[in-house]
């Protein structure tokens, strides 16, 4: 399957990763390569097959509903790139 | 023998007889390090104050006769995608250059427990990705049998630098192959545990539903007891396995009376190099010749292992990596010139009458997340993220996705058939030996399927162990892989541990000038 440069730019959205154009060519041709090389499972009749999401089944695994120690805010906020006292600071995102 | 060759095992003899101090021993390796690591580039950093502390610390309360750790005063090595509290932890991205975590990951809470003397941070490629550590955005590692072929990855650091004698032991992860083959590619030995044996707690994700870490060493006997170091159920990982660790320090010797080995069929066809079928044939006779019955299996759905695992692995990661976003941590992008260069496109678009071409979904914030995640990141981790984020999105959700869920439960099927009748399965770990660094750079496929024999213990969860078994005619290692049922982790390294008493593949070192 070949993907389109324009279905790949879309993607790039989706996936918050801006793109130059070369990249954009690149990754078309890669993507493309890589879906094609996916779609020998086609080949495979899964009609039946339960899905396998995680390699050691588990279910309803609950911590107790506890407080415990936790980071205190500095220490949470210590790798921000931006910040003030209180939080981390992003662009504006009200009234553009 | 000199420290720096010597094992854990001899080490801790050493160590605990007085005979040696962990002063001495850390000197020596970073003695080592400071020798041989520009050359190599195993490490990303290399701890010397914090380690001679540690080694003057541990040597101290050894001399007041207080009760030690199980690793007291042994160097071991880190790839650098385990948090280290107070430590940069990179990940070896651009992303996490400054990454300070503010607490430690259980595997490192327990090395420190053992009395572990933390020598350094490893290279690796970039969040996990690769099979070269030549997607490293922080350095290169280079393998020490040969300086122009690469380590194999993305544990290539950890890998290298047992290789190298720069420390005894190492910490890696495997997500597709990526503690076995770079063990296999330098000549080491590298054991992929069951998924859940080892708490991921503190773990930097990639896969997080493949994502093993793992002991690294020289030796079965050292890997044991490193194994034994890290493993252990632990609250704080919900997929952890709540079972009791075996003592493998002390069954690893016990050799495996009527051992039966499944040749796995499929691990021998198309695509393997003639050198490594031989070395590894050869392999399988030593297992013969020590009592082990040898049958062929076959794990028909094992050639679905990388297509499978490259829809996995990407869509996991492109959740994973979503929380580097220059916000809470990573790389910010420079604001100003960002926003001065979105409001150019969106004029430019205004004026093409093109404007819904995005939605209007392209906001200051998101273009923020977009620029920084653009600039922090390599190619290797933005193409897995595309790709991820194509398979996850709606429409192709069911095709690929769903699909690859369900291969991947019919290759754990494959496994379960097999060791109705064999203890363990036995192929090479990698189709070729190392190979020259950059020439796979340009094609990601080619280099993809050299996770080929080993993809599949992930998908499927099973532990996995490599061991060295030859060498090519240019003088590259070449290793073996034994796969086993869930939880069977003693009998892989015992089946090892046998494998070593018969042949000295492992005690050999590279000459580094």
């Amino acid at each position: 399957m070949s993907l389109s440069q324009h279905e790949v730019k879309k993607v790039s959205l989706l996936a918050r990763l801006l793109l130059t154009e070369e990249e954009l060519t690149t990754m078309t041709g890669q993507i493309s390569d890589i879906v094609g090389y996916v779609e020998q499972l086609n080949e495979l009749d899964t009609t039946d097959v339960e899905p396998m999401a995680h390699a050691v089944e588990q279910f309803n695994v609950f911590a107790a509903d506890e407080v415990a120690p936790s980071l205190s805010r500095d220490e949470a906020l210590a790798n921000a790139p931006k910040r003030d006292d209180e939080c981390f600071r992003v662009p504006a995102v009200l009234g553009e | 023998m000199s420290l720096i060759h010597a094992s854990a095992a001899q080490l801790l003899t050493q160590l605990e007889s007085g005979e040696i101090t962990s002063v001495e021993l850390t000197k020596a390796c970073l003695a080592q390090i400071d020798a041989a690591d520009k050359e190599v580039g195993a490490f990303l950093k290399v701890m010397t104050d914090s380690a001679l502390e540690q080694a003057e610390s541990v040597d101290a309360r050894r001399k007041k006769g207080e009760k030690l750790g199980r690793l007291a005063g042994i160097p071991v090595a880190i790839k650098d995608l385990l948090c280290t509290k107070g430590e940069v932890t990179t990940c070896a991205s651009k992303m996490l250059e400054n990454f300070v975590p503010p607490y430690d990951a259980t595997v490192i809470t327990k090395l420190k427990a053992a009395d572990a003397v933390l020598i350094g941070k490893t290279n690796m490629d970039e969040f996990a990705m690769g099979g070269s550590t030549e997607n490293s955005a922080l350095g290169k590692t280079r393998n020490p049998w040969n300086l122009k072929c690469v380590p194999g990855g993305s544990s290539g650091g950890a890998a290298a630098c047992l290789a190298a004698s720069m420390a005894p032991l190492s910490i890696g992860t495997d997500t597709g192959g990526s503690i076995r083959q770079p063990a296999s590619f330098c000549g080491v030995v590298g054991l992929k545990p069951t998924y859940g044996v080892v708490s991921r707690y503190g773990l930097i994700a990639f896969a997080s539903s493949l994502d093993q870490i793992g002991p690294m060493a020289r030796s079965a006997e050292d890997t044991a007891i490193l194994l034994e170091a890290i493993a252990g159920y632990d609250a704080k990982d919900s997929t952890s396995a709540n079972v009791k660790t075996p003592a493998y320090s002390q069954s690893v010797k016990q050799p495996l009376k009527g051992l039966r080995l499944g040749v796995v069929k499929e691990h021998f066809g198309e695509g393997l190099d003639s050198e490594v079928e031989a070395s590894v044939r050869e392999a399988i006779n030593v297992y013969k010749s020590l009592g082990a019955t040898v049958t062929d299996v076959s794990l028909p759905h094992s050639k679905y292992g990388i297509a499978v695992y490259y829809i996995i692995a990407p869509s996991e990661a492109s959740s994973n990596l979503a929380r580097f976003d220059g916000a809470h941590y990573g790389h910010r992008c420079d604001e100003a010139k960002m926003l001065e260069q979105l409001a150019k496109e969106r004029a430019a678009l205004e004026a093409s009458g093109d404007e819904k071409l995005l939605g209007g979904l392209d906001t200051s914030l998101v273009r923020m997340y977009r620029q920084s995640r653009a600039e922090g990141f390599g190619p290797e981790v933005k193409r897995r993220i595309m790709l991820g984020t194509y398979t996850l999105s709606a429409g192709y959700y069911d095709a690929y996705y769903l699909k690859a869920l369900k291969v991947r439960r019919l290759i754990r099927q494959d496994y379960d058939a097999a060791f109705k009748n064999v203890d363990l399965v036995i192929g090479p770990t990698a189709p070729t030996p190392s190979f020259e660094a950059g020439t796979k750079t340009d094609d990601p496929l080619a280099m993809y399927l050299g996770d080929l024999y080993t993809v599949t213990a992930n998908l499927a969860g099973i532990g996995g162990i490599s061991l060295p078994c030859g060498f090519s005619k240019s003088g590259m290692p070449i290793g073996i892989q034994l796969q086993g049922p869930p939880l069977a982790e003693e009998r892989l390294l015992q089946a090892a541990h046998m494998y070593q008493t018969a042949t000295d593949w492992h005690e050999r070192r590279p000459e580094l000038s």
